[in-house]
């Protein structure tokens, strides 16, 4: 598996760590304690495309955004996460 | 049939042209009391317990493809119970009871050998870690010795020992640990279950539940057709939440690949299960002579069955940093198993929110050693809608409580486990 960072080009999956699937949303603090066990614990686990973020620490040490198939682990798109790395490309 | 000496000898006296099948290849009938999905060692276990043990003998393990065809013939084959936190201690402790009397309550060799396995530390803090642990299970009735450098130098010369970053200082070792042939105890399970008449039923999918009106589940829509149950148990591993989500439910696990490797047979070098301490590398030898290894998770979300190459290095750079000699032995084989990664790394053994669903899932990469102790007190929660003593605290709800059983202490975090 390599990923294409938007910032240093085709590097192989050593470079990078993973955090996981993209989609939960840190609940509001007065959220709730349901809220909160969902967003920590339960996970959707898609067999399939997947968004997740990934953090290329043996390069740029930007966030990414990387959508991947687990069924096959093809990579299908590859964007800066929000933040300021995503600022210097305007994402 | 039974298998015993005089068996073989009059198989062998007829050119072992006689041998019947270990086990019914079943077609599905229209209701069970009882339906397993996952024919791999813990669906199949808790098949035979309940035949055996329960008297719940009208009972169908349904398999997607063939039975030990996942993780049940992809891992590492180590048995063992040197285990720290309350819930896993006795559990596990009650599978390696389970693990020693097997083969007799099969009729059937399974290869359980008690090689021992020993934990290698590499530091004063790990050391006090190691003896902790140990007093644990010793406090429970479960062996453990504490060895120092001097003993292990002993008894494996060619360790590392003088690893200038990560020395090997001892070891805690736990003798009635060992190995087992991993096909062979799911075809154990198979033959003693199916002796009983249970119905192993293989290339049968699930692909849905059937529900009454109340919600209850009745039953299962498999690709051989719908079949109706008193209760369905889920043993499935790397596939629990694509199955509980044919039942509505979002689970606090995540699937990931594990690679496992084989090198070429070599001579009698490592006499029973070592695992390194200072990185994430575990090694035995089978009985044909290969090096049976392997380390981490590779870390990201998985269904594939195979994984990359980041890992196979790491892995080999913790044998070559305990075992220098190893380099020069050629990998044979490598493959990937999927895991069912729960949010603290232990299993959930528990009825499910969805009357009728009964959940066991959450192996994480520990599940072979489980397979008894899980298939017996699986099979006590359906047949007596009670969890057992030993599995009390596997339950679906403790995220929500706050009760994890984390015994690395890497908190909702899968990939650290």
């Amino acid at each position: 598996m390599r990923i294409v960072c938007p910032f240093c080009g085709e590097r192989e999956l050593g470079e990078f760590t993973y955090l996981g699937d993209a989609k939960p949303k840190r609940p509001a603090a007065d959220a709730g304690e349901d809220a909160v066990y969902d967003y920590v614990y339960l996970r959707d686990n898609v067999a399939g495309p997947m968004t997740e973020h990934w953090y290329h620490g043996g390069g740029c040490r930007a966030w990414l955004k990387v959508t991947r198939n687990t069924l096959t682990h093809e990579i299908s798109a590859v964007e800066p996460a929000a933040g300021a790395g995503a600022a210097k490309v305007g994402a | 049939m039974k298998y015993s000496i005089f068996s073989l000898a009059r198989a062998a006296l007829s050119g072992h042209k006689n041998w019947q099948p270990t086990w019914r290849d079943a077609a599905p009938k229209d209701r069970y009391d009882v339906i397993i999905i996952g024919g791999g060692g813990h669906g199949l276990a808790t098949a035979w317990f309940l035949a055996s043990e329960f008297g719940i003998r009208n009972v169908a393990v349904l398999e997607k493809g063939w039975i030990g065809s996942g993780n049940a013939g992809r891992n590492t084959t180590i048995i063992r119970s040197n285990y720290g936190l309350p819930g896993n201690t006795g559990f596990y402790e009650l599978s390696m009871k389970l693990w020693e009397r097997m083969e007799q309550d099969l009729n059937y060799n399974a290869m359980v050998s008690q090689r021992g396995v020993l934990n290698l530390y590499h530091s004063d803090a790990q050391r006090d870690a190691f003896a902790r642990r140990g007093n644990t299970m010793r406090i429970n009735g479960i062996d453990a010795e504490l060895l120092d450098q001097a003993a292990l130098r002993k008894m494996l010369p060619f360790l590392n020992f003088d690893n200038a970053r990560f020395p090997v200082q001892g070891g805690l070792l736990q003798r009635r640990g060992g190995t087992a042939r991993h096909d062979a105890v799911v075809w154990g399970y198979a033959h003693a279950a199916s002796e009983l008449g249970v119905d192993i039923i293989q290339n049968c999918e699930v692909t849905g539940f059937t529900r009454d009106a109340n919600g209850k589940v009745t039953g299962v829509e498999t690709s051989r057709g719908k079949i109706g149950a008193g209760k369905v148990g889920m043993a499935v591993a790397g596939s629990s939440s694509r199955v509980a989500a044919m039942a509505g439910l979002r689970l606090p696990i995540e699937s990931h690949v594990l690679q496992a490797f084989v090198s070429e047979a070599i001579k009698p070098l490592i006499p029973g299960v070592m695992t390194f301490g200072a990185g994430h590398f575990y090694v035995s030898q089978s009985d044909k002579g290969g090096l049976v290894f392997g380390g981490d998770i590779d870390g990201y979300n998985s269904y594939a069955q195979r994984g990359n190459l980041p890992v196979v290095e790491d892995v080999c750079e913790g044998g070559m940093a305990l075992i220098p000699m190893i380099g020069r032995v050629r990998l044979l084989r490598q493959w990937g198993g999927i895991m069912d990664m729960s949010m603290d790394g232990s299993p959930i053994i528990d009825k499910s929110p969805v009357d009728g669903l009964y959940i066991n899932a959450g192996w994480c990469y520990g599940g072979f050693k489980a397979t008894p102790g899980s298939g017996f007190v699986f099979a006590h929660l359906i047949a007596r809608d009670q969890s057992h003593k030993e599995a009390a605290l596997f339950r679906l709800d403790r995220f929500q409580r706050g009760a994890m059983i984390d015994e690395k202490g890497q908190g909702a975090q899968p990939n650290l486990h």
